[in-house]
Protein backbone atom coordinates (compact mmCIF):
# COMPACT_ATOMS: atom_id res chain seq x y z
CA UNK A 1 0.00 0.00 0.00
CA UNK A 2 2.91 2.51 0.53
CA UNK A 3 3.97 2.29 -3.24
CA UNK A 4 3.87 5.27 -4.83
CA UNK A 5 2.35 5.67 -8.52
CA UNK A 6 3.96 7.90 -10.22
CA UNK A 7 2.00 9.54 -13.24
CA UNK A 8 1.77 12.66 -15.70
CA UNK A 9 -1.69 13.73 -14.37
CA UNK A 10 -3.68 12.66 -11.74
CA UNK A 11 -7.75 13.74 -12.43
CA UNK A 12 -9.39 14.11 -9.30
CA UNK A 13 -12.90 12.84 -10.46
CA UNK A 14 -14.27 10.44 -13.76
CA UNK A 15 -17.19 12.40 -14.32
CA UNK A 16 -17.89 12.94 -18.29
CA UNK A 17 -15.69 15.90 -18.22
CA UNK A 18 -12.76 13.83 -16.47
CA UNK A 19 -13.04 11.34 -19.00
CA UNK A 20 -12.96 13.63 -21.89
CA UNK A 21 -9.53 14.99 -20.04
CA UNK A 22 -8.06 11.65 -20.81
CA UNK A 23 -8.92 12.32 -24.59
CA UNK A 24 -7.39 15.42 -24.74
CA UNK A 25 -4.40 14.93 -22.51
CA UNK A 26 -3.78 11.25 -24.39
CA UNK A 27 -3.64 13.06 -27.62
CA UNK A 28 -0.97 14.82 -26.40
CA UNK A 29 0.74 11.66 -25.27
CA UNK A 30 0.07 12.54 -21.74
CA UNK A 31 -0.95 9.15 -19.50
CA UNK A 32 -3.57 10.06 -16.97
CA UNK A 33 -5.23 8.45 -13.92
CA UNK A 34 -8.28 8.94 -12.17
CA UNK A 35 -9.56 8.47 -8.74
CA UNK A 36 -13.53 8.52 -8.10
CA UNK A 37 -15.21 8.34 -4.86
CA UNK A 38 -18.01 6.55 -6.60
CA UNK A 39 -17.20 2.92 -7.16
CA UNK A 40 -18.44 3.53 -11.24
CA UNK A 41 -17.40 6.06 -13.99
CA UNK A 42 -19.58 8.74 -15.32
CA UNK A 43 -20.42 10.81 -11.82
CA UNK A 44 -23.54 12.95 -12.19
CA UNK A 45 -24.44 11.30 -15.61
CA UNK A 46 -23.81 7.62 -13.98
CA UNK A 47 -25.42 8.40 -10.28
CA UNK A 48 -27.95 11.31 -10.60
CA UNK A 49 -29.40 10.28 -14.08
CA UNK A 50 -28.19 7.63 -15.82
CA UNK A 51 -31.61 7.21 -17.93
CA UNK A 52 -31.99 10.83 -18.17
CA UNK A 53 -32.30 12.64 -21.53
CA UNK A 54 -29.36 15.00 -22.49
CA UNK A 55 -30.14 17.21 -25.48
CA UNK A 56 -27.22 19.48 -25.61
CA UNK A 57 -24.04 17.63 -26.32
CA UNK A 58 -22.70 19.41 -29.84
CA UNK A 59 -23.65 16.54 -32.80
CA UNK A 60 -26.25 14.32 -30.50
CA UNK A 61 -28.94 15.46 -30.34
CA UNK A 62 -30.06 12.90 -27.37
CA UNK A 63 -28.20 10.83 -25.11
CA UNK A 64 -28.47 9.38 -21.62
CA UNK A 65 -26.23 10.13 -19.10
CA UNK A 66 -25.30 6.24 -18.88
CA UNK A 67 -25.02 6.31 -22.68
CA UNK A 68 -22.74 9.46 -22.67
CA UNK A 69 -21.09 7.46 -20.31
CA UNK A 70 -20.64 4.61 -22.46
CA UNK A 71 -19.13 6.68 -25.29
CA UNK A 72 -16.81 8.52 -23.52
CA UNK A 73 -15.43 5.12 -22.32
CA UNK A 74 -15.45 3.88 -26.21
CA UNK A 75 -13.54 7.29 -27.41
CA UNK A 76 -11.33 6.88 -24.52
CA UNK A 77 -10.27 3.55 -24.76
CA UNK A 78 -7.08 4.03 -26.71
CA UNK A 79 -5.57 6.06 -24.63
CA UNK A 80 -5.90 3.29 -21.32
CA UNK A 81 -6.18 5.60 -18.30
CA UNK A 82 -6.07 3.79 -14.62
CA UNK A 83 -9.10 3.83 -12.98
CA UNK A 84 -9.40 4.17 -8.84
CA UNK A 85 -12.43 4.19 -7.80
CA UNK A 86 -14.26 3.89 -4.93
CA UNK A 87 -11.63 6.09 -3.59
CA UNK A 88 -11.28 10.16 -2.07
CA UNK A 89 -9.04 12.07 -2.22
CA UNK A 90 -7.79 13.38 1.05
CA UNK A 91 -4.99 15.39 0.77
CA UNK A 92 -2.76 17.14 -1.67
CA UNK A 93 0.53 18.50 -1.51
CA UNK A 94 2.79 20.56 -3.80
CA UNK A 95 5.85 18.95 -4.11
CA UNK A 96 7.86 20.91 -6.89
CA UNK A 97 7.70 23.17 -9.73
CA UNK A 98 4.99 21.74 -10.80
CA UNK A 99 4.52 18.46 -9.04
CA UNK A 100 2.09 17.39 -6.43
CA UNK A 101 1.84 14.44 -4.07
CA UNK A 102 -1.97 13.25 -3.92
CA UNK A 103 -3.48 10.36 -1.40
CA UNK A 104 -6.45 8.54 -1.04
CA UNK A 105 -8.61 7.14 2.37
CA UNK A 106 -7.96 3.76 0.24
CA UNK A 107 -3.73 4.49 1.29
CA UNK A 108 -2.94 5.21 -2.18
CA UNK A 109 -0.31 7.95 -2.93
CA UNK A 110 0.47 9.52 -6.31
CA UNK A 111 3.07 11.58 -7.58
CA UNK A 112 2.19 13.41 -10.68
CA UNK A 113 3.41 16.75 -12.32
CA UNK A 114 -0.09 17.92 -12.73
CA UNK A 115 -3.30 17.67 -11.24
CA UNK A 116 -6.74 18.02 -13.05
CA UNK A 117 -9.70 18.88 -10.77
CA UNK A 118 -12.82 17.22 -12.70
CA UNK A 119 -14.52 16.94 -9.23
CA UNK A 120 -18.17 18.50 -10.46
CA UNK A 121 -19.91 19.28 -7.30
CA UNK A 122 -17.59 17.56 -4.95
CA UNK A 123 -17.85 14.20 -3.61
CA UNK A 124 -20.92 12.32 -3.72
CA UNK A 125 -21.17 11.43 0.30
CA UNK A 126 -24.73 9.44 2.37
CA UNK A 127 -27.19 11.96 3.53
CA UNK A 128 -27.67 11.92 6.57
CA UNK A 129 -31.69 11.83 8.23
CA UNK A 130 -32.48 15.15 9.87
CA UNK A 131 -32.93 13.37 13.23
CA UNK A 132 -32.44 15.57 15.99
CA UNK A 133 -29.00 14.46 17.81
CA UNK A 134 -27.99 11.74 15.65
CA UNK A 135 -23.80 13.40 15.08
CA UNK A 136 -22.77 11.28 18.19
CA UNK A 137 -23.87 8.33 17.50
CA UNK A 138 -22.81 8.74 14.07
CA UNK A 139 -19.64 5.84 13.17
CA UNK A 140 -20.40 4.37 16.71
CA UNK A 141 -24.08 2.87 15.74
CA UNK A 142 -25.23 4.67 12.87
CA UNK A 143 -23.17 3.61 9.92
CA UNK A 144 -23.97 4.90 6.05
CA UNK A 145 -22.18 1.79 4.44
CA UNK A 146 -21.52 -1.85 5.54
CA UNK A 147 -17.61 -2.30 5.73
CA UNK A 148 -17.41 -5.89 7.61
CA UNK A 149 -20.55 -7.71 8.09
CA UNK A 150 -18.98 -9.01 10.87
CA UNK A 151 -19.36 -5.93 13.06
CA UNK A 152 -23.08 -6.72 12.63
CA UNK A 153 -23.61 -10.31 14.10
CA UNK A 154 -25.85 -11.06 16.89
CA UNK A 155 -26.88 -7.42 16.84
CA UNK A 156 -30.95 -5.76 16.60
CA UNK A 157 -29.83 -3.87 13.54
CA UNK A 158 -32.52 -1.39 11.88
CA UNK A 159 -31.99 0.14 7.88
CA UNK A 160 -33.32 2.74 7.01
CA UNK A 161 -34.52 3.12 3.12
CA UNK A 162 -36.41 1.58 0.29
CA UNK A 163 -34.23 0.95 -2.47
CA UNK A 164 -31.83 -1.25 -3.58
CA UNK A 165 -28.82 -0.42 -1.21
CA UNK A 166 -31.50 -0.87 1.81
CA UNK A 167 -33.19 -4.41 0.30
CA UNK A 168 -29.28 -5.71 -0.31
CA UNK A 169 -28.44 -5.00 3.06
CA UNK A 170 -31.34 -6.43 4.22
CA UNK A 171 -30.87 -9.25 2.71
CA UNK A 172 -27.12 -9.60 3.52
CA UNK A 173 -27.60 -8.78 6.91
CA UNK A 174 -30.63 -10.59 8.34
CA UNK A 175 -28.73 -14.04 8.51
CA UNK A 176 -26.33 -12.55 10.63
CA UNK A 177 -28.24 -10.30 12.88
CA UNK A 178 -29.80 -11.28 16.13
CA UNK A 179 -32.82 -9.44 14.43
CA UNK A 180 -33.60 -7.27 11.78
CA UNK A 181 -36.07 -4.59 11.01
CA UNK A 182 -36.18 -2.76 7.92
CA UNK A 183 -37.96 0.86 8.18
CA UNK A 184 -39.66 2.66 5.37
CA UNK A 185 -41.58 5.43 4.46
CA UNK A 186 -44.47 3.78 2.23
CA UNK A 187 -45.01 -0.25 1.79
CA UNK A 188 -44.11 -0.11 -1.55
CA UNK A 189 -40.10 -0.35 -2.74
CA UNK A 190 -38.60 1.22 -5.87
CA UNK A 191 -35.40 -1.63 -5.24
CA UNK A 192 -35.53 -5.09 -7.44
CA UNK A 193 -38.57 -6.79 -7.38
CA UNK A 194 -36.62 -10.21 -6.76
CA UNK A 195 -35.22 -8.49 -3.42
CA UNK A 196 -38.33 -7.22 -2.71
CA UNK A 197 -39.75 -10.64 -3.09
CA UNK A 198 -37.19 -12.12 -0.94
CA UNK A 199 -37.56 -9.32 2.07
CA UNK A 200 -41.22 -10.14 1.98
CA UNK A 201 -40.71 -13.85 2.21
CA UNK A 202 -38.70 -13.40 5.25
CA UNK A 203 -41.21 -10.90 6.82
CA UNK A 204 -43.58 -13.33 6.25
CA UNK A 205 -41.80 -16.17 8.08
CA UNK A 206 -41.44 -13.86 11.27
CA UNK A 207 -37.79 -13.98 10.38
CA UNK A 208 -37.42 -10.00 10.31
CA UNK A 209 -39.33 -6.82 10.77
CA UNK A 210 -41.36 -4.85 8.48
CA UNK A 211 -41.75 -0.99 10.18
CA UNK A 212 -43.86 1.33 7.56
CA UNK A 213 -42.70 5.01 8.98
CA UNK A 214 -39.83 7.44 9.39
CA UNK A 215 -37.85 7.25 12.13
CA UNK A 216 -38.24 10.46 14.42
CA UNK A 217 -36.39 10.19 17.81
CA UNK A 218 -32.72 8.22 18.61
CA UNK A 219 -32.99 7.03 22.52
CA UNK A 220 -28.93 5.94 23.64
CA UNK A 221 -25.74 7.26 25.11
CA UNK A 222 -22.02 7.96 24.51
CA UNK A 223 -22.70 6.98 21.19
CA UNK A 224 -24.33 4.11 22.13
CA UNK A 225 -28.14 3.48 20.66
CA UNK A 226 -30.72 1.87 22.55
CA UNK A 227 -33.60 2.37 20.77
CA UNK A 228 -35.42 4.15 17.80
CA UNK A 229 -39.15 5.88 17.65
CA UNK A 230 -40.80 5.47 14.59
CA UNK A 231 -43.63 7.47 13.37
CA UNK A 232 -46.04 6.37 10.75
CA UNK A 233 -48.70 7.78 8.50
CA UNK A 234 -51.15 7.96 11.50
CA UNK A 235 -48.78 10.29 13.19
CA UNK A 236 -48.42 7.18 15.85
CA UNK A 237 -45.26 6.30 17.13
CA UNK A 238 -44.06 2.62 17.92
CA UNK A 239 -40.29 2.07 19.49
CA UNK A 240 -38.03 -0.18 18.76
CA UNK A 241 -34.62 -1.71 20.82
CA UNK A 242 -31.68 -1.60 18.48
CA UNK A 243 -27.95 -1.60 18.46
CA UNK A 244 -27.15 -0.10 15.46
CA UNK A 245 -28.90 1.75 13.01
CA UNK A 246 -27.86 2.03 9.21
CA UNK A 247 -29.68 4.49 6.82
CA UNK A 248 -29.64 4.76 2.47
CA UNK A 249 -30.95 7.75 1.72
CA UNK A 250 -28.87 8.41 -1.50
CA UNK A 251 -25.76 10.22 -1.87
CA UNK A 252 -25.14 14.23 -2.07
CA UNK A 253 -22.37 16.15 -3.21
CA UNK A 254 -20.43 18.31 -0.64
CA UNK A 255 -17.22 20.16 -1.66
CA UNK A 256 -15.09 17.63 0.54
CA UNK A 257 -11.31 17.80 1.37
CA UNK A 258 -10.92 19.91 -2.17
CA UNK A 259 -11.61 23.06 0.20
CA UNK A 260 -8.16 21.88 2.86
CA UNK A 261 -5.89 22.14 -0.60
CA UNK A 262 -4.90 25.73 -0.06
CA UNK A 263 -6.13 26.34 -3.28
CA UNK A 264 -8.08 29.74 -3.83
CA UNK A 265 -12.01 29.18 -3.44
CA UNK A 266 -15.23 31.21 -4.64
CA UNK A 267 -18.63 30.09 -2.97
CA UNK A 268 -16.98 26.74 -3.09
CA UNK A 269 -15.94 26.74 -6.45
CA UNK A 270 -12.62 27.33 -7.48
CA UNK A 271 -11.24 30.44 -10.04
CA UNK A 272 -9.94 29.54 -12.97
CA UNK A 273 -7.67 31.18 -15.88
CA UNK A 274 -10.14 31.07 -18.80
CA UNK A 275 -6.56 30.42 -21.22
CA UNK A 276 -5.19 27.40 -19.43
CA UNK A 277 -7.78 26.78 -16.57
CA UNK A 278 -5.69 26.66 -14.01
CA UNK A 279 -6.51 28.00 -10.69
CA UNK A 280 -4.11 30.17 -8.21
CA UNK A 281 -1.68 27.13 -8.25
CA UNK A 282 0.59 26.60 -11.24
CA UNK A 283 -0.19 23.03 -12.82
CA UNK A 284 -2.86 22.81 -10.65
CA UNK A 285 -6.24 22.59 -12.86
CA UNK A 286 -9.86 22.70 -12.14
CA UNK A 287 -12.45 21.90 -15.46
CA UNK A 288 -16.08 21.47 -15.31
CA UNK A 289 -18.97 22.25 -12.70
CA UNK A 290 -16.25 22.68 -10.18
CA UNK A 291 -14.41 25.57 -11.58
CA UNK A 292 -15.34 29.23 -11.99
CA UNK A 293 -15.06 32.33 -14.28
CA UNK A 294 -17.09 34.95 -15.87
CA UNK A 295 -19.48 33.85 -17.90
CA UNK A 296 -19.26 30.15 -16.67
CA UNK A 297 -22.31 27.52 -17.76
CA UNK A 298 -22.15 24.83 -15.66
CA UNK A 299 -22.57 22.58 -19.33
CA UNK A 300 -20.77 19.26 -20.08
CA UNK A 301 -20.14 21.06 -23.88
CA UNK A 302 -18.22 23.98 -21.49
CA UNK A 303 -16.36 21.31 -19.46
CA UNK A 304 -14.79 19.41 -22.84
CA UNK A 305 -13.62 22.93 -24.10
CA UNK A 306 -11.98 23.29 -20.67
CA UNK A 307 -10.75 19.98 -20.85
CA UNK A 308 -9.15 20.80 -24.38
CA UNK A 309 -7.16 23.77 -23.29
CA UNK A 310 -6.47 22.40 -20.41
CA UNK A 311 -4.65 19.99 -21.95
CA UNK A 312 -2.23 22.34 -23.73
CA UNK A 313 -1.03 24.06 -20.71
CA UNK A 314 -0.41 20.80 -18.79
CA UNK A 315 1.81 19.27 -21.57
CA UNK A 316 4.16 22.60 -21.33
CA UNK A 317 4.97 20.65 -17.66
CA UNK A 318 4.78 17.50 -19.00
CA UNK A 319 7.16 17.88 -21.35
CA UNK A 320 9.01 21.55 -21.05
CA UNK A 321 11.49 20.99 -23.54
CA UNK A 322 9.51 19.88 -26.37
CA UNK A 323 7.21 22.02 -28.93
CA UNK A 324 3.71 21.57 -29.16
CA UNK A 325 2.29 21.45 -32.77
CA UNK A 326 -1.32 22.29 -32.73
CA UNK A 327 -2.72 19.07 -34.93
CA UNK A 328 -6.38 17.85 -35.90
CA UNK A 329 -7.14 14.08 -35.47
CA UNK A 330 -8.90 14.53 -39.36
CA UNK A 331 -6.00 14.72 -40.79
CA UNK A 332 -2.92 14.17 -38.72
CA UNK A 333 -1.21 10.36 -39.17
CA UNK A 334 0.75 10.79 -35.71
CA UNK A 335 -2.97 11.43 -33.89
CA UNK A 336 -4.69 8.62 -35.80
CA UNK A 337 -1.61 6.17 -34.70
CA UNK A 338 -2.58 7.08 -30.95
CA UNK A 339 -6.16 6.54 -31.65
CA UNK A 340 -5.67 3.00 -33.15
CA UNK A 341 -6.85 4.09 -36.64
CA UNK A 342 -4.35 4.78 -39.07
CA UNK B 1 -42.03 49.31 -35.29
CA UNK B 2 -42.22 45.46 -35.36
CA UNK B 3 -39.01 45.55 -33.20
CA UNK B 4 -40.72 48.01 -30.57
CA UNK B 5 -43.71 45.07 -30.82
CA UNK B 6 -41.30 42.22 -29.89
CA UNK B 7 -40.02 43.98 -26.96
CA UNK B 8 -43.50 45.01 -25.70
CA UNK B 9 -44.28 41.12 -25.94
CA UNK B 10 -41.68 40.40 -23.67
CA UNK B 11 -42.74 42.72 -21.09
CA UNK B 12 -44.17 41.03 -17.66
CA UNK B 13 -47.52 40.16 -18.35
CA UNK B 14 -49.94 41.50 -15.29
CA UNK B 15 -51.52 38.08 -15.05
CA UNK B 16 -48.61 36.22 -14.38
CA UNK B 17 -49.63 33.65 -11.45
CA UNK B 18 -48.31 34.30 -7.98
CA UNK B 19 -46.47 31.30 -5.73
CA UNK B 20 -45.56 31.98 -2.01
CA UNK B 21 -43.08 30.21 0.09
CA UNK B 22 -43.26 29.81 3.31
CA UNK B 23 -39.13 29.08 4.70
CA UNK B 24 -39.01 26.67 7.68
CA UNK B 25 -37.69 29.86 9.17
CA UNK B 26 -40.32 31.67 8.59
CA UNK B 27 -39.11 33.72 5.39
CA UNK B 28 -42.20 34.83 3.28
CA UNK B 29 -41.70 34.90 -0.54
CA UNK B 30 -44.86 36.03 -2.73
CA UNK B 31 -43.31 35.79 -6.17
CA UNK B 32 -44.49 36.04 -9.72
CA UNK B 33 -43.76 32.53 -11.96
CA UNK B 34 -43.81 32.07 -15.37
CA UNK B 35 -46.77 29.82 -17.19
CA UNK B 36 -44.56 26.67 -18.13
CA UNK B 37 -41.84 26.73 -16.08
CA UNK B 38 -41.22 25.02 -12.38
CA UNK B 39 -42.26 26.00 -8.79
CA UNK B 40 -38.71 24.89 -8.66
CA UNK B 41 -37.25 27.23 -11.42
CA UNK B 42 -39.31 29.87 -9.78
CA UNK B 43 -37.95 29.23 -5.97
CA UNK B 44 -34.15 29.65 -7.83
CA UNK B 45 -34.84 32.84 -9.58
CA UNK B 46 -36.10 33.92 -6.24
CA UNK B 47 -33.60 33.43 -3.89
CA UNK B 48 -35.93 31.13 -1.58
CA UNK B 49 -32.59 29.15 -0.65
CA UNK B 50 -33.78 26.32 1.41
CA UNK B 51 -34.53 24.83 -2.37
CA UNK B 52 -31.66 23.40 -3.22
CA UNK B 53 -32.32 21.10 -6.36
CA UNK B 54 -28.83 19.51 -6.94
CA UNK B 55 -29.48 17.81 -10.20
CA UNK B 56 -31.25 21.06 -11.82
CA UNK B 57 -34.60 19.42 -11.84
CA UNK B 58 -34.06 16.35 -13.32
CA UNK B 59 -35.90 14.25 -10.51
CA UNK B 60 -33.16 12.24 -9.64
CA UNK B 61 -32.01 14.11 -6.54
CA UNK B 62 -34.90 14.70 -3.92
CA UNK B 63 -33.61 18.22 -2.47
CA UNK B 64 -36.05 20.53 -4.10
CA UNK B 65 -39.00 19.27 -1.47
CA UNK B 66 -41.94 21.25 -0.95
CA UNK B 67 -45.54 21.01 1.63
CA UNK B 68 -48.01 22.00 -1.08
CA UNK B 69 -50.44 23.45 1.30
CA UNK B 70 -53.20 21.53 2.37
CA UNK B 71 -55.70 23.54 0.30
CA UNK B 72 -53.88 23.41 -2.69
CA UNK B 73 -53.05 19.92 -2.76
CA UNK B 74 -56.27 18.90 -4.90
CA UNK B 75 -54.78 21.27 -7.61
CA UNK B 76 -51.05 20.62 -7.77
CA UNK B 77 -52.04 16.60 -7.80
CA UNK B 78 -50.64 13.37 -6.24
CA UNK B 79 -46.38 12.71 -7.41
CA UNK B 80 -46.01 10.43 -10.63
CA UNK B 81 -44.54 6.96 -9.32
CA UNK B 82 -40.96 7.78 -10.66
CA UNK B 83 -41.03 11.23 -8.46
CA UNK B 84 -43.12 9.02 -5.51
CA UNK B 85 -39.77 6.61 -5.60
CA UNK B 86 -37.33 10.09 -5.43
CA UNK B 87 -39.45 10.94 -2.62
CA UNK B 88 -38.10 8.30 -0.82
CA UNK B 89 -34.68 10.41 -0.35
CA UNK B 90 -36.20 13.36 1.11
CA UNK B 91 -36.84 13.73 4.99
CA UNK B 92 -40.08 14.80 6.77
CA UNK B 93 -42.28 13.60 3.75
CA UNK B 94 -45.54 14.34 4.32
CA UNK B 95 -48.79 13.41 2.75
CA UNK B 96 -49.10 16.45 0.77
CA UNK B 97 -44.86 16.69 -0.31
CA UNK B 98 -43.72 16.89 -3.57
CA UNK B 99 -40.62 17.83 -5.57
CA UNK B 100 -41.23 21.15 -6.58
CA UNK B 101 -38.84 20.37 -10.15
CA UNK B 102 -42.48 17.99 -11.24
CA UNK B 103 -44.62 20.99 -10.23
CA UNK B 104 -45.37 22.87 -13.50
CA UNK B 105 -46.39 26.29 -13.43
CA UNK B 106 -50.11 26.76 -14.47
CA UNK B 107 -52.73 29.96 -14.79
CA UNK B 108 -54.73 27.47 -11.99
CA UNK B 109 -52.23 27.55 -9.69
CA UNK B 110 -52.19 31.47 -8.88
CA UNK B 111 -52.42 31.96 -5.55
CA UNK B 112 -50.01 28.38 -4.75
CA UNK B 113 -48.63 28.33 -1.26
CA UNK B 114 -45.88 26.03 -0.55
CA UNK B 115 -43.62 25.60 2.98
CA UNK B 116 -39.81 24.64 2.72
CA UNK B 117 -38.37 22.20 5.16
CA UNK B 118 -35.57 23.02 6.84
CA UNK B 119 -33.50 20.25 5.42
CA UNK B 120 -33.08 19.17 1.88
CA UNK B 121 -30.28 16.36 2.28
CA UNK B 122 -27.32 18.82 2.46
Amino acid sequence: MSETIKTDVLIIGAGPVGLFAVFELGLLDIKAHLVDILDKVGGQCAELYPEKPIYDIPGIPYITGHGLTEALMAQIKPFNPTFHLGEMVTTLDKIGEPAFRVATDAGKTFEAKCVVIAAGGGSFQPKRPPINGIEPYEEKSVFYAVRKMENFRDKKLLIVGGGDSALDWTLNLQPVAQRLTLVHRRDEFRGAPDSVNKMRELVAAGQMDLKIGQVSELEGDGGKLAAVSIKDKAGATSRVEIDAMLPFFGLTMKLGPVADWGIELKDNLIPVDTGTFESNVPGLFAIGDINTYPGKLKLILSGFHEAALMAQQAYHYVFPDKKLVFQYTTSSTSLQKKLGVA
Amino acid sequence: MSELQDVSTRTKNETMPKITFIEHDGTVHTVEAEIGSTVMETALKNDVTSIVAECGGACSCATCLVHVDEKWFPVVGPPSPEEEDMLDFAFEVKPTSRLSCQIKVTQALDGLIVRTPSYQGR
